[in-house]
This record gives C-alpha cells, structure tokens and sequence, in this order.
C-alpha cells in the first residue's frame, strides 16, 4: 500500500541539508562577518558636527570690538519646490532670471532630495524682505550663520581675522578641523583660537535610504553639546584707540601705548589700516586680494612687526645703563663743541651745547654727551677688551625687552635687532672692532632696530623705576577673567631706582622746554624724548616715547611716524593727544596752538615708488644694507680698510631701489 | 452531540497548530518592526500594515477553525471543482486583473482588499494531484500518469507564468518532490539537478572546460561500469545531450529570459557588481542581515529597515527584519521552526492510511519548503531576487490565508486518519 516508504528519508534530507546550507550561510553573514554591522552604521549613522558661537571680543570697558552676527543662507530642496513667482523671488534676493535657472540647475545637479546653498549669506535687512514672504516659496529655506561683525571697524591687526582653514592647519590639528572650518588666521583669533573656538558638540544623526534626517541616535545618548567660545577682555581702550586710528589715517607708523602698573596695551595702531568687516561675507574674497596688493601693506602689524632705529629716544637707557655700570654719576659733565671730537667729530651735534651734564644731555639730545658716555661703557672692561664689555652692555640693554621677544599675545612678534658681538666678529674679525668702531650704536642708530611695542615697553619700565610687565592685549579670559600667569610677573631690568630720577628729570625738561615743547599738556607732566631715524629713501621718521603723568604714571607711549621729519614735529603731538585724551577724557587747547584735527587731516603717505620682492629678499637685502650703513659710519677710523670697502659696496648696490616705501629704513647718524 | 464535538478537534495535531501559530505571530512582530514609525504606535493601528496583519491573523484562525468543522470527503471530492475555480480566476486575472509592479497577479475585491489566485491555486493544484494519485489505478511510474499528473501542475504554472510570477511559478517545480515521493523515478531529481549545475558551470566557465569535465567524467564512469553495453550506450547519449544542452546555455540565457531577470542572476552569480543599481536591494538585504550579529539590534531597534534601506521590508524581504532584529538567535528560531513544521509534516503525511492524505501532506510540505528556501536564500544574496513570500510571515492576507488552507486541510485530513479511507 505505501511503496516508496523509505524515500521519506531522503525528502526530509532534502529539507535538512537545505535549511542547515542556509542557516550555515546565516551564521557566516551574521557572526562570523563583521563588516556588515559596518555597513548598516554608515548607511544610517552621520556625525554632524555642531559648531559653537565664537567668542567674543570686548575692550577695557567692556565695549564689544568682536561678536557674532546672524547671516542667513538660502538653502533649497529641489524636489519639494512647487511653482511660485520667479519674478518676485529674484527680487527679493536680487538676483536675475539667468542666474535663477543657473542656481537651481546647480542644486539639482547635487542632489534632488538634499539641500543645497542657493544664495548665500543674505544681510540682515535682505533677509527679513525674503523671511515675510517665505511661505509662498516652498522649498526654500532660511540657514542659519554666523560671522564675525566689527561695530567699529577698528584695531584690525590686533584683532586679526578667521578664515577656512588650509591644509597645513588642519595636518597640524590633528584632525581636530576639517575643510571648511573657520580658524584664526592671524591677529587675537589666532594666538587665542583655543579659547575662542570653544567646544564643538556631535550630534549623531540616522538618516533614511533618501538621506533625510530621522532623529537621533540611541535618543541623543552619544551626542555632545557644543560649548561656546569664551568671552575675551582686551586691554585696549576704544576710544583712544579710534583716536589713534583717526590721528594716524593717511600716515605710515604706529602707536603703541601700555599702563604701565600693568602691561596692558592700551592702544595699538597700525597705520595704514583696514575695515575688519570688509574679511567678512560675501566680499572677503575680493576685498582680501585688494588688501594683500595694497602697496602700504595693511596687513603688516607695524607695532610688532616693523623695525625703526630707536635714536635719540636710546639715549635714556643708555643712560640707565652707564649709571648702573658706575661708568657716569648724574654731575659727569661733557663739554659739547658741537660735535664729538674724541671721533674725528663724529657724531655732530646739532648745534653746540656747552657744558652738558646728565639730565641737560637728554633734554638737549646731545650726541657728544652719549658718545661719550658709550666709549666708556665699551671700555669699562680695558680697552683691550671691547668684546666682554660689549656683551654685557647687550645683557643689559636685552633686559629691558630690546633685542629679545616681549611675548606679547598675537603671533609674529618680531624681537627688533641689537647686535651680537659674534656679528661684529664676522665682518670685523675677531678682535677687530673697538668701541668707536660701533660708536653709532650710541645714539641708538647703527644695527639698532626696536619695535614700537618695545619703545613703548622701555618707556613703561622708566617710568615704573626698573621692572615691567610683558606687555599684552589680553587681560582676562572668559567669565572667571583668568589672565595669563606670565603677564602678572614683575620684569626687573637691573637697574637701581634711584638712577631713574635725572634721566626721568631730563625726560621732563624734553616736553617742559626741549624738542617736544610743542606737544606740553597743560596740567599734566609728561616725560618723552624724541628720535628721528633717518631715511635715505624720504623724509624721516618721526619717533617719539613718553609716559605720563610723571607722579603715578598711568601711560606709557610710543608713536612712529614714517616720512614725517623730526620726532617733535609729528609723533610728539599725535603721543601728547593720546595721552590727554586718556588721562582726561578730553583734549584741551594747547598753548603752542596745536589741534588734532590738523593731524588728522594731513596726508603723509609717502610716494609709492615700489618694486616687487618677495619677502625673504627684502630682508636679506635689508640686512646687507644695514651692514653697509654700519661699515660707512665707521670707514673712517676702521682697522681693516679695504675689507670694508669691498664689503660695502656690493651689497649697496643691490639695495637700491628695493625697497619698499613702508619699511622702516636704515639711518645713518644725525 | 457531545462525541461529534470531541471528534472535530479531537485528533487535531496540536503541535502543528503551535508551530503555526508562533510563525504567525513573530510575522506580526516583525511586520510592526519593519513599518513601525512614531505616528503610528499601536500595533492594533488597522490603517497600518501591522494592524491589517492581526486581522489577517485573526480570520485565517476562523477559516482554519471552519476548515476543521468541514467534512473530510468534502476535500477530495471537490478537489476538481476547486483546481477548476482557480484556473478561471487565474484566466480572469490575465484579462481583468489589477497590475502591481509589473504582475498582474490581484484581483480588486473591493474594501482595499485584493485577492491573489496564483496562492489558491497551490493548493488546489496540490488536492487534485493528491486524488489524481491516489486513484487505484494510476502509478507515476506509468508514463500515462506521469504525463496527466504532470499536467495537473503545468497547467496553472503555465498561467501564472504569464502573469508573470516567476517566484510562484517556480514554486509548482517543487511538487516533483511528491511525484518522487511516489515512485517518480531518482532520475529526474538527478537529472534535474545535473541541468541545474550545467547551466550555472556554462554561465560561469568557458564552455571548453566544462565539456572536458563531461568527457573525463564519462571516461571514468566508463572505465569503472564500462561492462554493460546498454550502459556505454545511455553514457554516450547523455554525454551528447549534455554537450548539446551546455552549448544550448547561453543562447537559452540571452533570449529566453527578460533582460532584468539576467541582470538578477548575473548579480547572484557574481558576473555583474551593482551595488548601487540591480544588486542594491540585496546587497542592503544582506548588509540588514548580517547587521544583526548574534543577538540582534532589538525590537524596533533595526536601521536598515525602519529608515527603509531594504525594500519590501513587510512582504518579500520580511526575514531582513527578523535577521537584524533577532540577530542569528531569530534565525535559528525560525528556520528552526520551519524545519520543524517541514519534518512533522511528513511525519503526519506518513501516518495517514489514505494515499490522498498522504500525498497531500507532501505537496503542502514541498510548496512550504520552495517558499521559504528561496526566500530565505534571496535574502542573503542565494539566489535573484524573486518575490515570494515567506510562509505564515510575509504581510499579506491572500498569501497568509492560503497557507492556511493548505496547513489546515492538512490538519483536517490528519484528525480524520483513523476514519475512511477515500481512496
């Protein structure tokens, strides 16, 4: 009846070694392989980074210079738009039927379902026209932005500027950013990126086989939140800061003023300057290109970044110095005929005056009277041995931040220049140089080089009797105002503070009665000394160092003004408003008749006479030149004659016409 | 009263019921997961999938209970009543029949309800073969028989291949097994199974090489049987016909089949590689699968299927849900389960007295085991993708109800082993 019976075993087989194949599979796909669970995560899971608010940016007062302003891009969904009126729509975003057709083909091109910049970062005014009318455009949406907006449009280079990040930035991050991320590039944005940046958050998102978000993953339990950037104080003080920015328009120089109870930059100005806000939005791009090609190199953060000979404002500290040596005591007296004998009469006076002693030498600027007192420091060890006395007048004069980095809080510090002992080795021989060989350095010209900060520095040291603090733009960081520990710590310089007094004496007198007399403020005791460093290319440069007032000082300054003429005439003033304007709030009338607006309006640029040369060049050549310079002072009595002829002349030859009418010049000796 | 009460679910295998009945619901669980969004929690939500399953569950249990209190002989005696409605139904569909996806499979009956033919003709099919068979005088081996049982299952397959449904066509292939089960020569399967590997060889390897296999292979055999002349003769033959069927392959493959049916079986076969296009449903298939891992993601806790990665995740490629969900624990459960279900069936067809019950039993056993091997195998990247669903879980009332009826008619004929013979 039921033949076949035993071929139910081999269709059960069947079933089993069919079934088992399949579980077999299974168990390879689900256990065994693990790039499946791979898969199924990059199907779904994004990392969405979320980007904080940067921080913002407010002066002493509490003044905002930086924050954050909403922008909005248009974004579009290709496929959820419906018909609407073109016509209004490009009106409203300002654009035309042509560049409509262009867009929306490029969006689709991306992608139908995703969404896409349309138009991109709508001003304020621009977008509430559009947002009223947004739901006749379906489709379209708003995104949100942020960029960074100047309320007045001032102290650029300190605050520098973001941009995206290049490909060295991000290998150098680690990881940490990405392309497209904004960073930093130069200026406090840079030095504090850490801090501004704040945190990013991540938010795990699943999105669906059409790439539309879906919520979050595990309910948000991996995501993080973005923290915000922290707030930064700065140091500087707005409206002196305009003023010095109004003072300084269409002149080449700086401004550099510091509290000197404190280190804290006060004003920093670097003229010519720019707008912030025009490396912001949709014409960064352009506006940049015209900066970088900007012939007065806006870009160039002069207060620490270009290099003047100091001259006769060196004569200060090389009075503290020799005072300190036991090389001078305030009565050395120096008979001045009008020029310095004990060198062929080099250096000239400007005119004779008499018998000298400390205080009258500052006041009067005599040269004869430093020269004399630096032959001696140079021979304080014998006369044999130029080289260790040398060294330890370098030693002292790098105490007091010259010649050696201030640390200050923004990138590309540059540490001026005072001269090596190995650099005279090299050009002189060893052994070679004497005191009178480098008798220029005297009156604070030859190799000397300081920046602006660091004449600002030395004015702060002076009028705090011996020590300052690293100057900084940064006073406190964030909401528990933390100030970096480095900033707090007293600099002393070496010097006693009873020596202070007669230089500080004969610093008076250059504003009560010397070269500064125009620029007295009444009621107010000012100490400054003037310098004009000498430009073989133009007029010179106007210098001038001062702090104020002489009794609990509360500003130190220093102002340069290329192609001005003397200190007295243009910087001295422009310090002197400064000055008042931030002692007093306001500026009074002056007895000698000086008024800021006639500064404000004389135009100083220098004519434009440029040649191209790349960067690296400029400075090769400028250090030839300034060896050239240096080997000129002193062919006259120089030991090794025709080495220095040769030497001179090549490099000389080279530099004309290089360089660039914003570099500060070489001088030689007044 | 009290007798004729016991004696309707008296002998029902229970077990069977069960195993039933736990497939039915981990097809509801896993349809809620496969649709489920936040909209729409409930899983007695009747405008979602998951809600209309549980009403599906719900009346397949009715017809399954009314399929008990029915008279046995009623089954074999309107087996060709039945198997002749059906054809007509699938005439009807080619003429009037509502088109998804390019199958003209459904037939509106109004309400958002379809009904499918081509899933009650497998068991109409399977109960007229079952009396077919079971008659006195007819034997498979009778090449008269073999033809007219033949027939039986071609007659519908052929119908529904102009549908076209090939998953379902295919699935009619599977009662050979219940011809072999009564007395249908080993041959077939042997020979059946040599085409199979003939042709996936010609597709994957030159020609050349597989007709140099064939004639060693038929060396050897010769060497070893070599004795019997009416051997080396057969041999002779079908080497030739072997020969001739391997070179017949490819013309067969380029114009017997429809371009996307080829693109299919490249992709399975690893000629092609189109993530993107042809292979993207079941390479996303495999990917929710093998996602799960050993234990799973959890209930509602499957990417891949609730942001819709894998397509037909409710019907055709319910197992994804399962695979990622459940992890490997969930398939061994269910395949498992089915395997269970498949032996107890023919444990049951065994002991029945009735031939017709016995066949039978094979018939439902073989069309449960096509479907669920090729679904299952088209989930992880087996074989091309073919709609089928599987058993008892796919969504859908058509599919679900007619499994039912062929189980149940099992059951029903099972509970009445010990009465009369209808042979």
């Amino acid at each position: 009846m039921n033949s076949f019976f035993e071929r139910r075993y081999v269709i059960a087989g069947i079933f089993i070694t069919l079934i088992l194949v399949l579980l077999a599979r299974l168990f390879y796909i689900q256990v065994v392989d693990d790039r499946y669970f791979l898969y199924a995560q990059n199907n779904v899971m994004r990392r969405i980074m979320q980007y904080p608010a940067r921080g913002p940016i407010l002066d002493r007062t509490g003044k905002i210079m930086v924050q954050n302003e909403p922008i909005y891009d248009i974004m579009v969904i290709p496929k959820q738009v419906k018909p609407f009126d073109t016509v209004e729509f490009c009106k409203l975003l300002g654009i035309d039927k042509e560049g409509f057709d262009k867009r929306f083909a490029k969006a689709k091109v991306y992608s139908p379902r995703l969404a896409s910049v349309f138009e991109k970062q709508l001003s304020l005014q621009a977008y509430a026209s559009f947002q009223e009318r947004l739901s006749e455009f379906p489709g379209f949406y708003p995104q949100r932005r942020s960029v960074r907006i100047y309320p007045d449009s001032a102290a650029a280079q300190f605050l520098g500027y973001i941009g995206e990040a290049t490909d060295a930035i991000i290998k150098r991050s680690n990881g940490y950013y990405s392309p497209g991320d904004y960073v930093g590039i130069t200026g406090v944005e840079k030095s504090y990126e850490t801090i501004l940046r704040g945190q990013r958050g991540v938010q795990n998102l699943l999105y669906d086989s059409h790439n539309v978000a879906k919520g979050s993953y595990a309910n948000g339990a991996y995501d993080t939140a973005a923290v915000a950037g922290e707030r930064l104080v700065s140091s500087l003080d707005m409206r002196i800061q305009r003023l010095g920015e109004t003072l300084m328009q269409n002149k080449v120089g700086s401004i550099v003023a510091i509290e000197p109870s404190s280190g804290e930059i006060l004003c920093f100005v670097s003229s010519p300057t720019y707008d912030p806000n025009l490396l912001v939005g949709r014409e960064r791009g352009n506006n940049a290109a015209k900066l970088y090609k900007d012939p007065y190199k806006p870009f160039f953060t002069r207060p620490i970044q270009a290099k003047y000979p100091p001259g006769s404002s060196f004569k200060p500290l090389s009075a503290l110095i020799a005072l300190q040596e036991g090389i001078i005591t305030p009565q050395t007296t120096y008979l001045c005929p009008g020029r310095y004998l004990a060198n062929n009469g080099k250096p000239k006076c400007t005119h004779v005056h008499g018998l000298v002693n400390l205080s009258s030498a500052i006041a009067e600027s005599c040269n004869g009277y430093f020269a004399m007192v630096f032959e001696k420091l140079m021979n304080a060890h014998g006369a044999k041995n130029t080289e260790s006395s040398f060294d330890s007048w370098r030693n002292n004069v790098n105490k007091f931040g010259f010649g050696v980095k201030l640390d200050v809080d923004i990138p590309s510090e540059s540490r001026g220049n005072v001269p090596t002992s190995g650099f005279y080795d090299r050009y002189y021989q060893k052994g070679g140089w004497r005191s009178k060989t480098i008798l220029s350095l005297a009156i604070g010209q030859g190799e000397l080089e300081a920046t602006p900060l660091q004449l600002a520095n030395i004015e702060a040291t002076i009028a705090n009797h011996g020590f300052y603090y690293k100057p900084h733009l940064i006073k406190a960081i964030g909401d528990k105002a933390v100030i970096k520990k480095e900033y707090t710590l007293k600099n002393y310089v070496g010097i006693n503070p009873q020596y202070f007094e007669p230089v500080i004496d004969g610093m008076q007198n250059v504003v009560d009665h010397g070269t500064a007399v125009g620029s007295k403020i009444p009621g107010i005791v000012m100490c400054g000394k003037t310098g004009t460093a000498q430009n073989p290319h133009g007029k010179n440069h106007s210098l001038f160092v001062a702090y104020a007032p002489r009794d609990n000082p509360k500003i130190a300054i220093a102002v340069v003004v290329e192609n001005s003429g003397d200190g007295g005439t243009w910087a001295a003033p422009i310090a002197s408003f400064i000055v008042e304007q931030y002692l007093r709030g306001s500026i009074s009338k002056r007895p000698s008749g000086i008024y800021p607006e006639y500064y404000i309006e004389k135009n100083l640029l220098p004519d434009v006479i440029v040649k191209p040369a790349d960067k690296a060049k400029l400075k090769a050549d400028s250090l030839k030149k300034a060896t050239a310079d240096s080997l000129k002072k002193v062919k006259a009595d120089s030991i090794k004659k025709s080495k220095l002829i040769s030497a001179k002349n090549k490099p000389a030859k080279k530099v004309d016409g290089q360089l660039t009418a914003m570099l500060p010049k070489q001088t030689d000796d007044e | 009263m009290n007798n004729q009460q016991r004696s309707f679910f008296f002998n029902v295998d229970w077990v069977t019921v069960l195993i039933y009945l736990a497939l039915c619901v981990i097809g509801w669980f896993n349809i809620h997961a496969a649709v489920y969004d936040e909209d729409h929690r409930s899983m007695l939500d009747f405008d979602t999938q998951y809600g209309k399953q549980f009403i599906f569950i719900i009346s397949a249990l009715v017809i399954g209970t009314v399929i008990l209190l029915l008279e046995s002989r009623f089954l074999s005696a309107l087996a060709p009543a039945f198997y002749v409605v059906t054809v007509l139904l699938l005439v009807v569909v080619l003429v009037a029949g509502h088109n998804v996806g390019g199958n003209q499979a459904w037939i509106d009956m109004g309400g958002g309800f379809r009904l499918q033919p081509s899933e009650f003709a497998k068991f109409a099919t399977c109960l007229l073969l079952a009396r077919y068979l079971s008659a006195t005088n007819v034997k498979v081996t009778d090449p008269k028989s073999f033809l007219i049982a033949g027939g039986i299952i071609l007659l519908p397959m052929m119908l529904i291949k102009l549908q076209p449904d090939d998953g379902s066509t295919l699935v009619f292939c599977s009662l050979i097994l219940v011809l072999y089960r009564e007395g249908l020569s080993v041959y077939f399967l042997i020979v059946i199974g040599l085409l199979a590997t003939l042709f996936v060889s010609a597709l994957l390897v030159n020609v050349w090489y597989i007709i140099i296999v064939l004639v060693a292979l038929a060396a050897l055999l010769l060497f070893l049987f070599g004795k019997n002349r009416k051997f080396v003769t057969g041999l002779i033959i079908g080497l030739v016909l072997a020969i001739g069927f391997v070179f017949c392959v490819k013309p067969l493959y380029f114009h017997g089949l429809k371009p996307h049916q080829r693109v299919r079986i490249d992709e399975v076969l690893g000629l092609t590689k189109d993530l993107r296009g042809v292979g993207y449903n079941q390479n996303q298939s495999k990917i929710a699968i093998g996602s799960g891992r050993v234990w799973g993601k959890g209930y509602l806790q499957g990417t891949q299927t609730k942001y819709s990665f894998v397509p037909e995740q409710s019907t055709d490629f319910i197992f994804c849900t399962v695979g990622e969900e459940w992890g490997f624990a969930g398939s061994v459960v269910v395949m498992g389960l089915y395997l269970f279900l498949l032996l107890r069936i023919v444990m049951i067809a065994e002991r029945q007295r009735a031939p017709f019950s016995r066949i039978y039993g094979y018939g439902v056993a073989s069309i449960i085991f096509c479907h669920v091997v090729i679904n299952i195998a088209m989930a992880i990247g087996y074989m091309p993708v073919i709609g089928i669903p599987l058993p008892f879980i796919s969504y859908g009332g058509s599919s679900l109800w007619s499994f039912t009826v062929l189980l149940f008619i099992l059951l029903k004929l099972d509970s009445n082993r010990m009465g009369m013979n209808y042979a």
